[in-house]
């Protein structure tokens, strides 16, 4: 087998040293009713490079890859074009063969780039200070509830219609579990954010506002007044980015008066990849940083007074404060906190600000194009790349129906609130640097062709 | 200027002879190994790595008053500066292509770069999670395979492919039994965890609403099922238990410990961190495990990547399926393949108890692994837990005469093999070792872990070593073991060769610096639009 080296005159050998007469002879303190004595009966057997490459390929084709098509889907997961360099540098095998890095000594590599990346989304969703990542925003949303929890000592949590159904589901799952209590009401389709109803909803048991900014049908909240409304109350303000590439276009949550901030990285770097793996952001103010979960990278020397970065504050962390830790979470987002930083480091200031442009001009001129289409209403008054339109018809059935016609309309409400009748004619439409003219002839020509 | 950093030498600050240390070049490089400034020093806000349309001015926008109007501060470098910046730094790590690396717990085995170039088929790579389920039929077949697989090899009723990492694992599977005990009107408060437990298991129950209580090790390093089992009874919801256990031994009483949570009206948790020591050897169903995690970055070789991202699907006892979370795959009558979401979840599985993150799992990690097993086979996958143990034996009986084996004497040992610091000298720690074995160009083994054994060293070889590099890490270790039998002091300035010297902990969790600032004084590196 390619990748086991020993060969069996070194097994022999080593038995030898060990004083054991087998392999098998090693498993004595395995019941021998738990022992199997041979390969798992009914499984195939091993297979060669050539022939597994064949089966996964084949399992390949049988999806319809984003390229292939007119591409229009959201809703928590982005599409953008990653340079070349990207996935060459994340290939390398110091990195992506590396663990986390107990042993600074060596692993310099691997903390300087988390130091980066720590520092550069601190920047970016306006906060102090950021962890080296959680697994993706949904899990990075729920620690920062039970964060605020930490914090404020309450446990009642006001969550914005705005915020993904999926986020939502993970929170409530959770929740019913801790007893935390949940306040929310799924959104309406309409121009305007729940702003209003949120601060409303804010008492003196509230630990914190969870607000999704674009939200999920890509409108802009005012966090601004939600925080004040939430920190004269005591309770702090939570932020989800799902789209971090927005930033470079509005105000971030930071500046606006979010707390915590959370996000999901994915855009930057990650690739799309089916939902997994993706890369949890989570950034807040200074004061709190006890408070955070995670691993945090920080700045020191080595014993010749070299600056130097090491995993620091793991008093919070479960290896050293198990069932007091702030969070079970071990393994993170390593590699995908890398490939975002070197997405990003490309771009830097000036290239994400044009990413950004970019795609908001593109999603203005395609909103302007679907709003020629008799029977086609654009919700939204704000957005960045992403808006819902209304389409008169079950968008359900209209997304898979362009979608046997190779066009990839965007999502549909339907399948994100199977519940909520009002929404079912709701379609999500994003926009990115990646549309092409032609596919958006091919979109508008669908949608023109199935609502006549 | 940091006080951390009293003189203020940074990567590319010429070291003039009055400063610079005997022997120091200029640059502060040294040949191949090359000192690199952090991007917020050597990148500017007017530097782009990419081509883009400029942004046109003026332009309607529909940003409302959300529209940027602050900087944010984000240095860019071009193309080649980037590469050169982050091939830099990578020149700076140990990995498994490096050597060996031989953490115990931490399964570091080959990653098969025929995986890296499968996950990356654009039909794989370049799908959309919220596609329509017609068009993600082969993405839906590999999940289905490797469940199919995972159960086969476990020996389970099922598996819930969604948690994003082990803990994430441990943590659906205790919210399964969880979800069982309420659905049955059994408020259960207390779970209860082995001393040796990886700090993944209290930190999960804890996360989960328990209350967590430690079983002791007996003195041959196993779970004290006397203790454990005088402690059930109906404020238990169950257990968690390593097998094999954090010790590096199999637990030989797991059915005993089974049976008896079973009949106090509990659950058993298996955290499968250890997975790989008896894969295609032994099925955890066969013992009456009723949940377990399998890390797939462990076990099925997906790379860690310097910290993540892992993969933790839970498989499940026929107990505890129907509560597995959402979303997951079915088969239809007509052979197609259905997400189960929240619309159609109340008729095919009530019982589910919730989300556990937005999307289905960590696909990229699901292509990989399913490319590992079916390279090595049922066949392969034995032969895989049969190298891995006798690596670590072999380890075990090379070092023994020399380290103390706290439990040696209890019988072959699993696919780790660990030693204490008993025989050092008065003044000489694990970490002292540990560092030593970096200038001899490996990896250290785990530290202080198990907590139960004094200075603990945890080598996990795993199946990927030859004998020749066991040998060469062995011969190394061997005279590092004389030395701090010996107590040798000169093993407190190690290591001397590696980029960094020792480097100060303390010092960074006093005054935590976690982001880059500018230094007060200096001329600003990272200049902002106007």
């Amino acid at each position: 087998m390619r990748y086991l080296p020993l060969t069996d005159g070194d097994r022999a050998a080593m038995l030898a040293v060990i004083g054991a007469p087998s392999v098998d002879a090693l498993f004595v303190d395995v019941p021998e009713a738990a022992r199997l004595d041979g390969p798992i009966a009914g499984l195939p057997l091993h297979a060669g490079e050539q022939a597994v490459e064949r089966h996964m390929s084949r399992l390949a084709a049988r999806n319809l890859s984003a390229a292939d098509a007119p591409f229009f889907l959201g809703a928590g997961a982005y599409r953008h074009h990653v340079p070349a360099t990207v996935d060459h540098l994340i290939q390398r095998g110091e990195f992506l063969t590396a663990y986390t890095p107990y042993q600074p000594e060596i692993a310099q590599g691997t903390l300087q780039t988390l130091f980066e990346f720590q520092t550069q989304v601190a920047r970016l969703l306006g906060c102090d200070v950021a962890n080296a990542s959680m697994y993706d925003g949904s899990t990075a949303a729920w620690e920062a509830i039970v964060m605020a929890r930490r914090i404020t000592k309450r446990g009642r949590v006001v969550l914005s219609g705005g915020v993904h159904p999926h986020y939502v589901s993970t929170i409530q799952t959770m929740a019913r579990f801790t007893r935390d209590t949940i306040v929310y009401t799924p959104p309406r389709l309409e121009a305007a954010c729940d702003e209003a109803e949120l601060i409303a909803g804010i008492d003196a048991e509230t630990s914190c506002v969870v607000v999704q900014y674009p939200d999920i049908l890509g409108r802009l909240p005012d966090l601004a007044a939600i925080a004040d409304a939430a920190h004269a109350a005591g309770a702090l303000l939570v932020a989800v980015v799902t789209e971090p590439v927005a930033l470079g276009a509005i105000s971030s949550p930071g500046e606006l008066g979010a707390d915590i901030v959370v996000g999901e990285g994915q855009s930057l770097g990650v690739g799309l990849q089916f939902g997994g793996p993706y890369l949890g952001l989570f950034a807040t103010r200074e004061k709190f940083v006890r408070q955070m979960p995670g691993r945090l990278c920080g700045e020191t020397v080595d014993a010749m007074g070299k600056r130097s970065f090491v995993l620091t504050l793991s008093t919070r962390e479960q290896h050293i404060r198990r069932e007091k830790a702030t969070s079970n979470i071990c393994t993170n987002s390593g590699l995908c906190a890398l490939a975002f930083t070197i997405h990003l480091t490309l771009l830097g200031e000036k290239g994400l600000r044009a990413l950004a442009a970019e795609n908001h001009r593109l999603a203005c001129h395609v909103a302007d194009r679907l709003a020629t289409i008799p029977g086609v209403e654009v919700v939204n008054d704000t957005f960045f790349n992403e808006f819902a339109i209304r389409i008169g018809r079950d968008a359900r059935q209209i997304v898979r129906e362009l979608a046997a016609k190779n066009v990839l309309a965007g999502v549909s409400l339907g399948r994100l609130y199977p519940g909520e009748a009002e929404l079912a004619d709701g379609l999500l439409v994003v926009v990115t640097e990646t549309v092409s003219d032609e596919d958006v002839d091919a979109l508008v020509a669908g949608l023109k062709e199935l609502l006549a | 200027m940091s006080a951390l950093n009293a003189s203020g030498w940074t990567p590319g600050t010429p070291q003039t002879a009055a400063v610079a240390p005997a022997g120091a070049t200029v640059s502060g490089n040294r040949g191949l190994m090359l000192e690199e400034k952090l991007i917020f020093e050597i990148g500017t806000t007017e530097t782009t790595g990419v081509d883009l349309p400029e942004a046109a001015a003026g332009g309607r926008t529909r940003l409302g008053a959300r529209a940027r109007t602050a900087p944010i501060g984000l240095p860019g470098l071009s193309e080649p500066e980037t590469i050169r910046h982050y091939t830099r730094l990578s020149r700076q790590n140990y990995a498994i292509d490096c050597g060996i690396f031989p953490l115990g717990s931490c399964t570091m085995k080959h990653n098969p770069r025929l995986n890296e170039k499968i996950a990356r088929l654009p039909g794989f790579a370049d799908l959309h999670p919220l596609a329509p389920e017609a068009t993600v039929q082969g993405a839906l077949a590999v999940m289905q395979e490797l469940a199919e697989w995972l159960v086969a090899l476990t020996g389970m009723h099922s598996v819930a492919m969604s948690p994003k990492a082990g803990a994430h694992g441990e943590l659906c599977g205790i919210l399964c039994m969880r979800a069982a005990l309420e659905a049955r009107g059994d408020t259960r408060e207390v779970i209860l965890v082995p001393e040796s437990a990886h700090g993944t298991n209290p930190a999960t129950a804890a996360f989960a609403g328990y209350r967590v209580e430690g079983i002791p090790a007996t003195p041959e390093g196993r779970v004290n099922v006397d203790n454990l089992v005088a402690r059930l009874g109906p404020d238990v919801a169950g257990v968690m238990i390593t097998n094999p256990n954090t010790c590096g031994l199999f637990e030989r009483e797991m059915r005993t410990i089974s049976d008896a949570v079973h009949a106090a009206g509990g659950f058993v948790y298996c955290d499968g961190a250890n997975f790989n020591a008896i894969v295609g050897r032994v099925r955890p169903g066969d013992l009456g495990i009723d949940a377990m995690h399998i890390n797939l970055h462990k076990t099925f070789s997906t790379p860690h990547g310097g910290g993540g991202p892992g993969s933790g699907p839970v498989v499940l006892s026929e107990a505890l399926a129907p509560f597995a979370p959402l979303p997951f795959v079915q088969r239809q009558a007509n052979g197609s393949l259905r997400l189960i979401e929240e619309e159609s979840a109340d008729k095919v599985s009530p019982d589910a108890f919730g989300r556990m993150s937005a999307f289905h799992g960590q696909m990229g990690m699901f292509t990989r692994a399913l490319a590992y097993i079916l390279s090595h086979g049922a066949d392969g996958l034995r032969q895989v837990s049969g190298d891995a143990v006798l690596n670590a034996n072999y380890v075990l009986r090379s070092l023994d005469d020399l380290l103390n084996a706290p439990f040696g004497a209890s019988g072959p040992c699993m696919h780790e093999a660990l030693f204490s610091d008993h025989s050092f000298a008065r003044g000489i720690s694990t970490l002292d070792v540990a560092k030593a074995l970096i200038d001899e160009g490996f990896h250290p083994m785990t530290m202080y872990f198990p907590l139960v054994v004094h200075g603990a060293m945890l080598i996990e070889p795993t199946e990927c070593e030859s004998k020749a590099a066991l040998d060469q890490f062995i011969a190394s270790l061997r005279a590092i073991a004389e030395r701090a039998n010996e107590g040798d002091e000169t093993l407190a300035q190690a290591p001397a060769f590696s980029p960094r010297r020792r480097v100060d902990e303390t010092a960074a969790a006093r005054k935590p610096r976690l982001v880059w600032t500018e230094p007060v004084g200096a001329a600003a590196t990272v200049t902002v639009p106007s």
